[in-house]
């Protein structure tokens, strides 16, 4: 994945010194193990700070809303899909944009990792598919496939589908049978299991919203839950305003979620929040035939009206 | 232990409406319990938190003045969840009152010298407090030389307008009233701007002489200017500021300018003060 | 000062006993990490915890607290008028808590407990709280509290300063409420003064060894509010930013709250919710004006009250423990370290290059 890296950091500085663009979103190195940040670089001598790897999982589409001025930004296949919709969305116009496109084998699962050690990680390469991970107790040399962050497992799109430029080679797509799996584990519980499970989900929730902030979709500029005329949801930790913080905002992604997995990693919980946004992708592809952010001409089925839509709801 | 997040609790014992718009309304509250409104004392210029059960608190400048006994007034502009609340609410209702809370205006350093006060549209409540206590008989000598300019949208948006009245036929008080416009042929005062009345009346500027300013961000803005051209110093502008407040006791963190609490370390403060804080509010 | 050995054996027994008169709380490890929670009957604190995602501070200022209650029955003679809420303050004892945790306690100490005003809620459940400190002999990576006044074995804040010596902990008991809680657990294995003092320092100074991480906080007094404030690095770190609560909540020395009126049909209920500076509700007026309506300013101001107000207001040192929690769990690793050394090393150039 590393190989690419130069590429982009080639087309950047391009972008930038010939003033085609502002600035250019991408990652940077952390501070810590297994970290990157997204950060707008602006000059064409800062571009070494950029880079590209399987830590990567934040989705930099959050920070294309409501850019003025012409920007570029390094998209994944997930990435690209969500600047697809902010287009029509009308969050950002077409030509705002320059997406360096940038196909993608997964990124990996930093909570799934760290929970193979009983103290803090202190160092993370990669090696092509392979990962070394270190605490000051151990190392483990570990295949990438195993640490694939959950929404990478069931991806079909690890190719931008919309881009100015490619940074390499696209990569082969799975082709899967069943794409939800983990639905159909949680369909199939009883009612009370299944209360029960999302009980249990949020138990340790703290309101922080990092999941809500780092999801491209959600840019209102006053969230349900900040209203007070009239206020919808508690700010409380009772239990019911909990859930319904994260039902509701499912509901308000539903038809448009791209399954980025940006809501999970934000967590400082490592809650798995696509629980809530994974059924109604399902509901979308099995009602509407539909995948969100793959088509700028296209607009979600819960925007729009059509008169073979499923009905057979209406008894 | 006190409380200080106990309200004392009070019923409203009357309701005018302030301006000709319905968009102010004064309240007049009288404690329940017997020994609150001592514990209540308070000095002119600090503020309360209203608090009405199940629907929120808000901060409030006190209207009324320390020298007015057996009540406390304060005059509400409707704009969110509890104004409104409060504004649909009748005589006999039974609410509480958090406070006094805030700093106040520096009454010792006043002493034995001139003062003028400005205004401008509903922030006049704690200058209507001031001014009724510096006109008290007790009190008036303390004070040199009195000038107050106080201007509103229009002569239906003065606040207190029978009282201001009767101040400007005193000798012992200089009034500036003013409107920004007005199609009353009868209106006997000024019409203009604030700083344009302050420029134009306010006293100059010399070491006995001490402003003390109370208004919306941008009338305290283009004030300023005036008085610092009259040759007023920062350390004589006394400000009074706002902020979102939800403790009103300095620990819920969400007022402050810079390390100032403006509901702990102000709402009062001297512009020399405000000059070493960043302008976050 | 009383030192006593308890026997990794006993430990547990121990700790049982206590559960007759102590309320519980110490680290347990579930599906999303480790959390300090209260100990139900049969559960134990994991005392080899590195470190738990969130801090301590919730046992005494719990995320979501009824602190006032109404009942808004008109026929009811007291309505209307708000009382205290019953919680609980049952002597409560926190086990395995690390020392900058509790150091940090004695930081939201300065904020509830003023010379003016006193929060009854904080203060009752300070006074109910009794803290069993653990020494940390391995500090991990992201530890950098030695540069903040703490440390692996700092005492400030503490009731009883436990040393991990493999089959054994060496208790240093350092207030009454520590002796309460020891004799509680029925630990009365005494042990010699000079010689346990002489390991802990060793130990101190072995773990203080292993710190790998510091911060340089020298200059930051000296430098002006205002000259940090128009500083121009602030939109390079606020750029990635999402604006979450994650570094205020994982915090264990922010203290922001939020009070909020809730009704149930015929009861209200005033609570108090933790709240974050991140918000943008957090200063926003009723009438729209907001001091702090962009997110830089609000990046802004968090750090600028951590490492500079904070410190200009109670001239003891910053608003931080280095716990590295905030450096751990933000999602776009905004680093404090990192801009505490910006700000440290900031100096004002006297014209600004105009670009």
């Amino acid at each position: 994945m590393d190989t690419c890296i130069k590429k982009i950091r080639e087309l950047s500085a391009d972008l930038l010194e010939k003033g085609e663009v502002e600035k250019v979103i991408g990652f940077a190195k952390g501070t810590i193990p297994m970290a990157t940040s997204p950060i707008a670089i602006q000059s064409k001598q800062d571009v070494e700070k950029l880079v590209f790897n399987s830590t990567c999982g934040l989705n930099l589409a959050n920070y294309a809303s409501g850019q003025k001025g012409k920007i570029a930004i390094i998209a994944k296949g997930c990435d690209s899909r969500n600047i697809v919709t902010h287009i029509v969305e009308n969050q950002i116009q077409r030509d705002q944009i320059y997406i360096i496109g940038v196909p993608c084998s997964g990124m990996v699962d930093k909570h799934k990792i760290a929970k193979l050690f009983e103290d803090e990680i202190i160092d993370f390469s990669e090696d092509g598919d392979t990962l070394i991970v270190s605490s000051f107790l151990k190392t483990l040399t570990l295949k990438k496939q195993d640490y694939l962050k959950g929404n990478c497992l069931y991806c079909t799109h690890k190719n931008p589908v919309l881009h100015d430029v490619m940074a390499a080679d696209p990569v082969e797509e799975q082709v899967l049978e069943n794409p939800f799996p983990d639905v159909d584990l949680i369909e199939a519980l009883d009612l009370d299991a299944k209360w029960q499970y999302f009980e249990n989900l949020t138990k340790n929730c703290i309101r922080c919203y990092a999941c809500r902030n780092a999801c491209p979709l959600c840019y209102c500029p006053t969230c349900f839950v900040d209203e007070s005329s009239p206020q919808w949801v508690g700010k409380g930790q009772n239990k019911t305003d909990v859930n319904t913080f994260h039902f509701l905002r499912a509901f308000h992604c539903a038809g448009r979620c791209t399954d980025c997995g940006a809501c999970v990693e934000a967590c400082p919980m490592g809650i798995n929040v696509r629980d809530f946004t994974r059924k109604l992708n399902k509901d979308s592809l099995e009602l509407f035939g539909w995948e969100a952010g793959l088509d700028v001409t296209k607009r979600p089925p819960l925007d729009a009206y059509s008169p073979d839509d499923p009905d057979d709801f209406i008894k | 232990m006190e409380n200080p997040y106990m309200p004392y609790p009070v019923r409203i014992d009357d309701i005018e409406i302030a301006t000709e718009d319905k968009s102010l309304k004064t309240f007049k509250f009288v404690f329940l319990n017997e020994g609150d409104e001592e514990k209540f004392a308070y000095q002119a210029g600090q503020f309360a938190e209203l608090s009405i059960p199940g629907v929120g608190e808000i901060p409030i400048g006190i209207a009324s003045s320390p020298v007015e006994k057996g009540f406390v007034k304060f005059t509400v502009f409707r704009t969110g969840v509890v104004t409104s609340h409060l504004h649909n609410m009748k005589v006999g209702d039974i609410m509480g009152i958090r406070g006094p809370l805030g700093n106040w205006y520096p009454w010792e350093k006043l002493e034995n010298k001139n003062v003028i006060i400005i205004g401008g549209g509903f922030a006049f409540t704690t200058l209507r407090s001031s001014i009724v206590y510096m006109l008290d008989p007790g009190n008036r000598s303390k004070f040199k030389n009195i000038d107050v300019v106080y201007g509103a949208r229009s002569p239906g948006m003065l606040l207190y307008r029978e009282e201001l009245y009767e101040w400007e036929k005193r000798d012992d008080i200089n009034m500036h009233i003013t409107v920004d416009g007005t199609d009353d042929p009868d209106w006997k005062y000024h019409t203009g701007f604030v700083p344009q009345v302050v420029e134009q009346n306010a006293p100059k500027a010399d070491e006995d002489t001490y402003a003390i300013i109370c208004g919306p961000p941008i009338m305290i803005k283009f004030t300023q200017p005036s008085l610092t051209q009259l040759g007023y110093k920062p350390h004589q502008i006394i400000m009074s500021l706002e902020n979102r407040m939800k403790c009103g006791i300095g620990m819920c963190g969400r007022c402050n300018i810079g390390k100032e609490l403006v509901c702990k370390d102000g709402p009062v403060f001297t512009l020399d003060e405000i000059n070493l804080t960043p302008k976050e509010y | 000062m009383k030192f006593i050995t308890i026997d990794k054996n006993d430990w547990t027994q121990g700790i049982d006993k206590s559960r007759d008169t102590y309320q519980l709380f110490g680290p347990v490890t579930d599906e999303n990490g480790c959390q300090i929670k209260k100990l139900d009957t049969n559960v134990q604190p994991e005392m080899e915890y590195h470190e738990s995602i969130m801090s301590a501070k919730s046992i005494l200022f719990p995320q979501t607290e009824k602190i006032l209650h109404a009942s808004l029955n008109e026929s009811i003679e007291d309505h209307h008028i708000m009382k205290r809420a019953e919680n609980s303050y049952t002597p409560r004892a926190v086990l395995g808590i690390r020392p900058y945790d509790a150091k940090a306690m004695e930081i939201l100490n300065l904020n509830f407990d003023t010379k003016e005003f006193s929060d009854p809620y904080w203060c009752d459940a300070y006074e109910a709280t009794t803290f069993i400190g653990l020494g940390i002999n391995k500090p991990g990576p992201f530890d950098f509290s030695t540069s903040l006044g703490t440390g692996p074995f700092c005492e400030d804040g503490l009731d009883i300063l436990l040393a991990d010596i493999d089959d054994k902990y060496l208790a240093k008991v350092l207030t009454p409420k520590g002796e309460a809680y020891s004799s509680a657990c029925g630990f009365d294995d005494t042990a010699d003064e000079k010689e346990s003092q002489v390991l802990f320092d060793i130990l101190r100074k072995e773990a203080e060894k292993n710190i790998t991480s510091h911060v340089e906080t020298d200059k930051l007094k000296e430098k002006t509010i205002l000259e940090l404030h128009e500083a121009p690095f602030w939109d390079d770190i606020a750029f990635s930013c999402i604006n979450c609560g994650t570094c205020t909540y994982v915090c264990p020395t922010c203290w922001c709250f939020d009070i909020q009126d809730e009704t149930k049909q015929k009861e209200a209920a005033r609570y108090r919710n933790w709240d974050t500076c991140m918000s943008p509700l957090f200063t926003r007026h009723a009438t729209g004006h907001n001091p702090r309506a962009s997110k830089v300013q609000r990046v802004r101001q968090r750090f600028m009250h951590k490492l500079k107000y904070f410190l200009d207001k109670y001239d003891q040192g910053i608003m931080c423990v280095g716990c590295g929690r905030c450096v751990k769990s933000c999602p776009v690793n905004i680093d404090i370290r990192e801009v505490c050394l910006t700000m440290n090393n900031f100096e004002q150039t006297t014209s600004e290059p105009k670009e």
